[in-house]
């Protein structure tokens, strides 16, 4: 069995020794103790354990480790830079986009990675974007809010 | 409402689920505060014993520990750097009682929100509570929590007044501080709490600042811990992880009741790194990661024996005929008398249905389990932490003492989460291999090993006169439950009885109980009563209706929706509905478009208008009611457990379709605040309301009636052909 001995996560590189057959998700959680991305259903269908991968969303879920070798997968736990938080997840403590919040993580990194994409997102572009993330506590309407004010507030950022 | 309906509220939601032992109360008495707190001032809330066991369901303590006046269910401390900080056995689930408790205390404090600290849910540090259900965090913990806080101002005031050497008039509270009038000088809570041991109780007799005059209780204060939440950082129960951990897993039975007839694990065994671990029926393992466990629980061969068991398709006609015994006495509601009643001019009998269906909290069942030196830490996520210590204990056959239960805020429950077996089993691993070991139930094993919301059959028979008026009521409930039974419309000798049955799943609470499906059977029949007597539904429902809290939510949804202002277009149709629940007030309006070729019901547009006493937090409270009534759209039109001959067989969100970003209405809630009435829990009643709202309007659109739910595109052609 192949075993995995790098990975790269949140621009640092770090030594592991993993079956290759492992998902993305169990490594993060389990060996690097970085338990933001969560699990929620094994079968790309919550959108809970969603990160980006080379910039784009992925179910971690889905992902096994032989598949992610030198790519660079960003976490929940990269998006701040010094203790600022990423104008996303200002938007979504402004729109109160959460209740129980296991979602949220996953909710973030799904709009980062359209964001990134989509910098100005119409109502379908969101809908498109997200559509693959559960919120079982219905928060939809505030995540959708947070998304098109995270939207102008990058696009502030970016002038 | 009546005392007996009041407790009747509190003792349903466990009405399946207290077959378990009495729960033990671990007290820790006065002297015992100090060694986990030091010093300061301590407010503790005494419930009179009587009330506390009415409000458990008769659980009480086990074992000796003599005649105690009281139980204490809150506690707050105020130690000498300041630090507020408050203890409380309830649990966050995401209906945001961290933020609204923690509001409770700022404002009877005059403190900040951020000088609050909340300990929550940890059965070694927080007094007992029987679980966090029933919609009663609000009007009881918070109102407690109002009292203890109170309380502890007036000792400070009095302090101070010490400190000052003045006249307790002459001092005011704001922001942490006490300060004199006329003199330039102020006191932070810490230093006039240094050296001090001062214990107080309170008791309901207290009276808290009314809610017209609240400053910080009534405001939209944002999630106290939102920070953790957006980045990460909060650790829910599947999250903790510890030094030495194992990841546990669990081989479950072929169906339902199954014994392990032969189980051979030898190739498990083999694994590098994998410990079986086999007691009885129980076949476990623990392995160094998830993928090398689930290898291991591949490679065990097990036979088990199953009996044949009901499936889903027989599920109604089974519910009708195992109705157990007489009819449960005292629950039959019978309204006034209807004699003298005019005789009805038109006469309607209907069935209504409701399907089991699945909580689906995003988290689902979870817990790291730690054995040191006999002593068993458990963090799990569920809304009865003491009640789960309870049931870990007796797996063990420990004392409830040896057993440390938290509850980290947890993701989500919707009544799903009152037990938890990952706790047990996660116990029973890590106590074989010696190590912490972590049990993350797959989403597979939380549709298939939890319990669901109870199925129903509803039969409704009424009678009107043509001038719209209901003359006779008769309401029968098979299953489902007693919640909501009772009509809130003014009829006469009205009947409203539940019938327990046999049911073939495993059942429990579920956000708002029966009251979803009672409401539904009885709002569509309001429906269906109106477009008899050719009547506007809003029309019919209010000349049917006293009520006047009922009335101002429907009038206010009515408004907000522009009810009878405009036709819906051709394909559309727009319905109405309204409820009481648990003290709270519902209104839901809703447009729905219907494609007649698939069958396919899109909602929209939906306006809920809703009133539950005093605000506590408009933005949270707003946004309880948005939540609920898209969690209400599952069950409304797509979510139905299939089962088969003890299997589950939809338990996947792949197969099991639950509400997604694209099936949104434009949502509008309409908040009512009564300041002068009690504020009530409101995390539950905001569901009950949909599916009667969009069933209407699939009437509306299409003159086909579903009664139902879920009312998915198949009943619609079916009902349509």
């Amino acid at each position: 069995m192949a075993r995995v001995k790098h990975v790269i996560v949140n621009g640092k590189e770090f030594a592991i020794d993993v079956d290759g057959e492992r998902t993305l998700l169990s490594v993060l959680r389990d060996d690097l103790d970085l338990t933001g991305t969560k699990y929620g259903c094994g079968e790309g269908q919550c959108g809970a354990c969603t990160v980006l991968l080379d910039g784009v969303p992925i179910h971690s879920c889905r992902a096994r480790m032989s598949t992610v070798l030198r790519r660079k997968v960003t976490t929940i736990e990269g998006l701040e830079t010094d203790g600022r938080l990423h104008p996303l997840q200002e938007a979504f403590l402004k729109a109160g986009a959460m209740q129980c919040a296991y979602c949220t993580s996953g909710m973030i990194m799904a709009g980062v990675g359209l964001l990134q994409k989509k910098p100005n997102p119409s109502d379908e572009d969101i809908l498109a974007g997200m559509k693959g993330n559960l919120c079982r506590c219905g928060t939809y309407q505030r995540i959708f809010a947070a998304i098109k004010d995270g939207a102008k507030a990058l696009q502030g950022g970016a002038k | 409402m009546s005392d007996q309906e009041a407790s009747e509220l509190i003792l349903e939601p466990e009405r399946y689920e207290l077959s378990a032992a009495a729960p033990y109360r671990f007290d820790i008495d006065r002297r015992e505060f100090f060694k986990v707190l030091g010093c300061g001032v301590v407010v503790l809330f005494l419930v009179d014993a009587a009330l506390a066991q009415q409000e458990t369901g008769g659980g009480r303590r086990r074992g000796g520990g003599g005649q105690r006046p009281a139980e204490i269910s809150a506690w707050l401390h105020i130690g000498e750097d300041g630090t507020i900080t408050v203890f409380t056995g309830k649990v966050e689930v995401g209906q945001n009682i961290r933020t609204s408790l923690t509001q409770a205390v700022a404002e009877e404090l005059r403190a900040p929100v951020e000088s609050i600290r909340m300990v929550m849910a940890d059965t070694e540090l927080t007094p007992y509570d029987a679980g966090t259900f029933g919609s009663r965090t609000t009007p009881d913990m918070a109102a407690q929590l109002h009292k203890i806080a109170a309380e502890a101002r007036e000792a400070l005031l009095d302090l101070a007044a010490d400190s000052f050497k003045c006249e307790r008039d002459s001092l005011t509270l704001a922001n942490g501080k006490i300060s004199r009038s006329g003199a330039n000088d102020s006191i932070a809570f810490g230093q006039l709490t240094k050296g001090q041991k001062l214990v107080k109780s309170v008791n309901d007799k207290s009276s808290p600042t009314p809610a017209a005059d609240w400053k910080i209780a009534g405001t939209s204060v944002p999630k106290v811990n939102g920070r953790e939440l957006v980045t990460g950082k909060h650790r829910y129960a599947s999250d903790i992880n510890r030094p030495g951990m194992l990841h546990g897993k669990v081989l479950r039975p072929s169906a339902f009741d199954a014994t392990l007839a032969s189980v051979d694990t030898k190739a498990a065994e083999a694994m590098p790194g994998v410990t079986v671990v086999h007691d009885g029926d129980f076949v476990g393992v623990t392995a160094p990661d998830v993928l090398t466990a689930e290898r291991a629980i591949a490679a065990i061969k097990a036979e088990w024996t199953a009996k044949p068991q009901v499936s889903s398709a027989e599920l109604f006609d089974y519910l009708k005929k195992n109705t157990r015994g007489p009819q449960r006495t005292g629950r039959a509601n019978e309204a006034g008398s209807a004699e003298g009643t005019p005789a009805a001019d038109q006469k309607l009998q209907q069935t209504y249905t409701v399907a089991y269906i699945a909580h689906t909290p995003l988290e689902p069942r979870a817990a790291v389990a730690e054995w040191k030196d006999d002593k068993l830490t458990v963090w799990t996520g569920t809304q009865r932490p003491f009640g789960v210590r309870g049931d870990v204990a007796q797996a063990f056959g420990i004392p409830e003492d040896r057993v440390h239960l938290i509850a980290p805020d947890t993701g989500s429950g919707y009544g799903g989460k009152h037990t938890t077996a990952a706790a047990t089993e996660a116990a029973r691993l890590s106590k074989a291999v010696g190590k912490p070991v972590k049990l993350v139930w797959t989403r597979e094993e939380e549709f298939t090993w939890g319990y669901f919301r109870p199925a129903g059959i509803i039969e409704v028979s009424s009678g009107v006169r043509s001038d719209g008026t209901i003359t006779e009521w008769e309401f029968h409930n098979y299953n489902s439950g007693n919640s909501g039974v009772r009509s809130p419309y003014d009829i006469p000798g009205q009947r409203s009885e539940f019938h327990p049955t046999a049911y073939p799943l495993k059942q429990g609470s579920y956000r708002g109980l029966a009251s979803t499906a009672n409401h539904f059977a009885r709002e569509v029949h309001m429906d269906e009563l109106a477009r008899a007597v050719k009547m506007d539904p809003l029309e019919f429902r209010l000349k049917n209706l006293r009520d006047s809290r009922l009335r101002a939510v429907l009038e206010a949804a009515a408004k907000a929706f522009g009810w009878g202002k405009t036709k819906a277009a051709d394909g559309h149709g727009f319905g109405i509905a309204a409820g009481t629940e648990k003290g709270s007030y519902l209104a839901t309006c809703a447009e729905v478009a219907v494609d007649r070729k698939t069958g396919v019901v899109k909602v929209l547009r939906a306006v809920a208008a809703f009133e539950c006493g005093a605000i506590v937090n408009p933005d949270h409270l707003k946004n309880q009611v948005e939540g609920a009534m898209v969690m209400g759209l599952g069950g409304a039109l797509f979510e139905a457990v299939q089962f088969e001959n003890g299997k589950i067989t939809n338990p996947r969100l792949s197969d099991y379709r639950v509400p997604r970003f694209t099936d949104m209405p434009a949502i509008e809630i309409v908040l009512l605040d009564r300041k002068d009435v009690p504020s009530a829990g409101a995390g539950e009643t905001p569901i009950i309301g949909i599916a009667p709202a969009v069933g209407n309007a699939i009437f509306d659109a299409t003159g086909i009636r579903l009664r139902s739910m879920p009312m998915t595109p198949q009943e619609l052609l079916k009902a349509g052909a």
